[in-house]
């Protein structure tokens, strides 16, 4: 380095949690780091900062990591010192230093204090026996938890959100669970009387008890200190085995009354619009501050908003926080629940409009003032309209509509789309941007779809939230500028799959020429589509192949078809970074006999191949040039293996447990119906890759929940769930079948694959298509179990063409000259191997080189010559 | 759209079926592959001189060269990718992370440089297709 260490600056942060991040990342942003200033970081807590918001999550197995807002990559390069599990204990405003409990003193030029908030632990007798418990840091969760798993009744204390979110844990863990609240309804902050009653309605359908209006007196225990219930200040007794406290927080500002900063009178260290607090070189943001309008925020979005303003400070910016819209949307135990505005109608002369239906559990109260105008509103069991509504309220502009049209359901009063908002209007809350900037990055900056708008105005980049609403905004925004929208796969077709589909179908359409001549956009006829339609239309082509009969090669490397694929569909294997290519046999159902390792043990050994066992319980070998594909094959096929299709938009495996064969505990044998099904749909083409497993008994060894379609037995027969998906997005599958017997569970998974191949979008997965159905799973029962389309003929017939018309991909290349004709690295030198494609050692293996300054293995003790 | 038809057998009948496409570098002509060997829609990879080449025929039977190492990831994968047309302009799509280059210029559409900085731009070879006799089939 260049500079000298004095020749910085020193920032101490003291608290990590996720304004404390934010902070950094937005001081970062602004050049806020090495070599400029030195950044410490004191924190508490084991762990770095983590999604607060969504700990509740932790419970349905989002696991620590994931939920973890701090990458490693981002101290080093900003040369952040972040100390766990160090908490700073003393602050020296005069020396200006802060010491930390293991003794180190760290001095400072600006001091940052994000130390946020204690749970309130009401101090009645017996709070603090070991079945009490608070909700606010994962360690809590894992106690919980860990209480949970020999408890049969939890209650919790405390009736707001987190509290609610708390009951929703206990819940799920299986324990009859128990709501105090102090307050006489749910909720009180956010909702009024009336939202507060259907809200405890539809809580108290899921099973859970909810007393209001009483007070926790006593936690009563054994004498060994184990909790056996509570009793409350209305008189009432509740029997638990835990008790969690979620009573509402305050400031952790010990720290600053310590060193002698001021602070409220009921906590929060004082700060002024610029988040500083009387010393100038100490700032205060977050849950520990109390902000220059007297509020001590304890929701993230005000955090953030502080975090930025001192961020900007630091930076020679502009930054003031001078108080935050308290409205929120939620979900709690499925209930959605949002207020904004005047909720609770203080604003004087404020009157009301009022729309309950307990049959539906659907409440809606807006505040309206005298003027005419929209104040705010609470929204229990229907809150669609809450992004309209809410910058409605804020902006303060008139209404345009009458307001009881506002509260109507879509059904009787035709809501009224964001039109009728005023330009001033903030639609994304998180980045502050107005219906007007919106309006002006289409009209004035050109910007013609949702990502150039987020792009321009960073509106829907923040909690996503507010992205639905950005898009039919930006949609009536083209529309009045006279531009046409689109469903469109993309410039050349102005059709969806579905529709392409359909067409392919009717008219037996098997060239993609003709489908772009006679249904392109106008003047693409001459143009070679483009990497969005031709995969889509290559795809379709070879899912209807057995259906259009003679027309179209089964083959998706014959004719036309073959400039449809991409370039893994193009050469039957998985194309790898240095451009080698990985090759995957089928394993079905993962079961493999000694020959076959040994088979393919002896091929990778020849080849010199890097193998690796999948995740799909099949073995992947890395490494092959292009020249070696067919020979590696040729063995292959010739010891019985076929094409795995990891290459393709297609099956890949049906996973297993190994069942009632060997298992214990299995009642079904899931290896057998795990190959049945592998091999019944092996080479289906579908919208994009799908994922099956079969597990034995309810233990789910298999994880068939985070598949497209997962099998689970039963002691009489077969449970079918669909729409699962693990990766990115997970999601657990939805039980569609229970009980089945096997030829019902087939014929409901044949109909299920195809009307998914018929209808859903490019690229879309199971999950989102029947996230995307009106009535999601409803309605699929309706169409593949009901028969409600009168189309399962036709799904079970082209199920059963494809069925009977399998063929091998890769035994039929190589029976064909003219397709072997394309695995060669150079077409004016066949049989010269690619010399870019170079490998290393590693852990007694290859691994693709990554500088010329590495000493090369040779890729394969087999030299390349052509078959044909 | 009659006019696609019209162009894409004007080339065929131009070229005949013994044509051969030959590749310029330097002051060199080259010859390279039978025309009608390649896949109207699809790449190959030649070794010419010992530059290695990505050979692709388009729709309208226009013959391109360019570079078959990809900048982005610097494999030499490009005679993979598949070919496009963006607002017109004749592509080909990386088979690695899908940046669109056009195939008259080499240009990359999607981004100017690569991560490292060098500017994201393929060589592109002149071609000709060399018919010995025009009327061959």
């Amino acid at each position: 380095m260049t500079h000298t260490q004095e020749s910085s600056r020193k920032l101490v942060l003291i608290g990590h949690g996720m304004v404390g991040q934010r902070f950094l990342e937005a001081f970062a942003e602004r050049g806020g780091h090495a070599p400029a200033w030195q950044i410490t970081v004191l924190t508490e807590e084991p762990r770095p900062a983590y999604d607060r918001v969504h700990l509740t999550s932790w419970f349905s197995g989002t696991s620590a990591d994931e939920l973890s807002l701090w990458e490693p990559e981002f101290g080093d390069k900003h040369g952040i010192d972040l100390r766990l599990g160090d908490p700073a204990t003393a602050v020296d405003r005069t020396a200006r230093t802060v010491t930390s409990r293991s003794g180190e003193v760290f001095p400072y030029d600006a001091l940052v204090l994000a130390t946020g908030s204690y749970p309130f632990v009401p101090p009645v007798p017996g709070h603090d026996a070991p079945g009490c418990f608070v909700y606010r840091t994962i360690e809590d969760l894992e106690a919980i938890r860990a209480a949970a798993d020999t408890a049969r009744v939890g209650a919790v204390v405390g009736g707001g959100l987190l509290g609610l979110e708390a009951a929703g844990a206990l819940r799920a863990m299986g324990l009859e669970t128990h709501v105090v609240e102090f307050a006489p309804r749910l909720m009180a902050l956010q909702v009024d009387d009336g939202g507060g009653a259907v809200l405890r309605e539809k809580i108290q359908e899921l099973g859970v008890t909810v007393h209001t209006g009483a007070g926790t007196q006593t936690v009563e225990t054994t004498a060994d200190g184990t909790v056996t219930g509570m009793v409350l200040s209305n008189g009432a007794t509740v029997d638990t085995d835990l008790v969690v406290f979620s009573a509402g927080v305050r400031p952790r500002d010990q720290l600053a009354r310590d060193c002698g900063l001021p602070v409220g009178e009921r906590g929060g260290i004082t700060v002024d619009a610029n988040c500083r607090t009387e010393d100038p070189a100490v700032w205060a943001i977050g849950e520990c501050a109390l902000a220059v309008d007297g509020r001590v925020y304890g929701l993230v979005a005000p955090g953030y908003a502080m975090a930025e303003t001192v961020a900007k400070q630091l930076t020679d910016e502009q930054g003031e926080f001078t108080g935050a819209d308290l409205s929120t949307k939620l979900k709690l135990l499925g209930v959605d629940v949002a207020s904004f505005g005047d909720a609770h109608g203080t604003t004087p002369d404020s009157l009301e409009v009022l729309y309950a239906n307990s049959r539906e559990g659907v409440y809606k109260k807006l505040v309206i003032g005298a003027d005419g105008a929209l104040l705010g509103g609470v929204l229990v069991g229907d809150t669609e309209s809450y992004d309209l509504l809410r910058p409605l309220a804020l902006s303060g502009a008139p209404l345009t509509a009458p307001p009881e049209q506002l509260v109507l359901p879509a059904s009787i009063g035709a809501a009224p789309g964001p039109i009728a908002l005023p330009d001033e209007a903030v639609v994304c809350s998180c980045h502050n941007v107005t219906k007007g900037a919106i309006r002006s990055a289409v009209a004035d900056t050109g910007c013609t779809d949702v990502p150039a708008v987020k792009k321009c105005t960073r509106a829907g980049t923040g909690c996503g939230s507010c992205v639905k609403f950005l898009t039919t905004l930006v949609n009536d925004e083209l529309a009045a500028q006279g531009v046409e929208l689109s469903r469109g796969l993309c410039a050349h077709f102005d059709l969806t799959r579905a529709e392409i589909y359909e067409i392919v179908r009717v008219k037996g359409i098997t060239t993609f020429a003709r489908l772009i001549d006679e249904h392109g956009t106008p003047g693409s006829g001459l143009s070679e589509g483009c990497e969005i339609c031709k995969p889509v239309v290559g795809s379709v082509l070879a899912s209807l192949s057995p259906a259009l009969g003679d027309g179209v090669s089964g083959h998706i490397l014959d004719g036309e078809q073959a400039a449809l694929q991409d370039t893994n569909d193009h050469f039957l294997a998985n194309l790898q970074r240095n451009g080698s290519y990985s090759v995957v046999p089928r394993i079905p159902g993962g079961e493999v006999t000694p020959a076959g390792l040994i088979t393919i043990g002896e091929i990778a050994r020849d080849f010199g191949l890097y193998t690796k066992i999948t995740g799909g319980q099949r073995i992947d070998m890395f490494g092959a040039s292009v020249d070696q594909l067919p020979l590696i094959w040729r063995r292959l096929v010739d010891a019985g293996f076929e094409s795995g299709h990891a290459y393709g938009k297609s099956l890949r495996t049906v996973k297993s447990c190994v069942g009632q064969t060997w298992c214990r505990y299995g009642v079904q044998d899931s290896v057998a119906l795990a190959i049945e099904l592998e091999l019944r749909y092996r080479g289906l083409r579908a919208p994009h890759k799908l994922k099956s497993a079969v597990s034995g008994c309810a233990r789910e060894c298999a994880e068939a929940r985070s598949k497209d379609f997962g099998v689970i037995a039963t002691s009489s027969g077969w449970n079918l769930y669909v729409g699962g998906n693990g990766g990115m997005t997970p999601r657990h599958a939805d039980l569609l079948l229970t009980d089945a017997d096997h030829s019902t569970l087939l014929r409901t998974i044949d109909r299920f694959l195809m009307f998914y191949i018929r209808t859903a979008d490019r690229l879309e997965r199971t999950a989102p298509w029947i996230e995307r159905m009106e009535d999601g799973l409803d309605h699929l029962r309706a169409v593949i179990v009901e028969d409600s389309l009168g189309i399962c003929a036709d799904l079970d017939a082209l199920m059963s063409r494809h069925v009977s018309s399998y063929e091998d991909e890769w035994r039929a290349t190589l029976d064909d000259p003219d397709r072997l004709a394309r695995f060669v690295s150079f077409v004016n030198a066949p049989g010269t191997p690619d010399p870019t494609i170079r490998f290393v050692p590693e852990r007694d293996q290859i691994r693709p080189a990554d500088t010329f300054g590495e000493t090369f293995v040779a890729g394969a003790t087999l030299g390349v010559r052509s078959l044909v | 759209m009659s006019t696609a038809i019209v162009q894409t057998a004007m080339v065929e009948v131009a070229v005949g079926e013994r044509a051969v496409v030959e590749v310029a570098v330097g002051e060199q002509w080259f010859p390279v592959v039978p025309y009608d060997s390649l896949v109207p829609g699809r790449g190959v990879a030649a070794l010419v001189d010992g530059e290695q080449i990505a050979l692709y025929r388009d729709r309208t039977g226009t013959v391109h060269a360019v570079g078959n190492r990809d900048p982005f990831s610097g494999a030499y994968v490009l005679s993979r990718g598949l070919l496009g047309s963006r607002d017109g302009v004749p592509v080909v799509l990386s088979p690695m992370y899908k940046q669109a280059f056009d195939l008259r210029t080499g240009v990359c559409l999607d981004e100017d440089e690569t991560p490292d900085g060098t500017p994201a731009t393929l060589p592109v070879w002149p071609v000709r297709t060399n018919s010995p006799s025009p009327q061959g089939s």
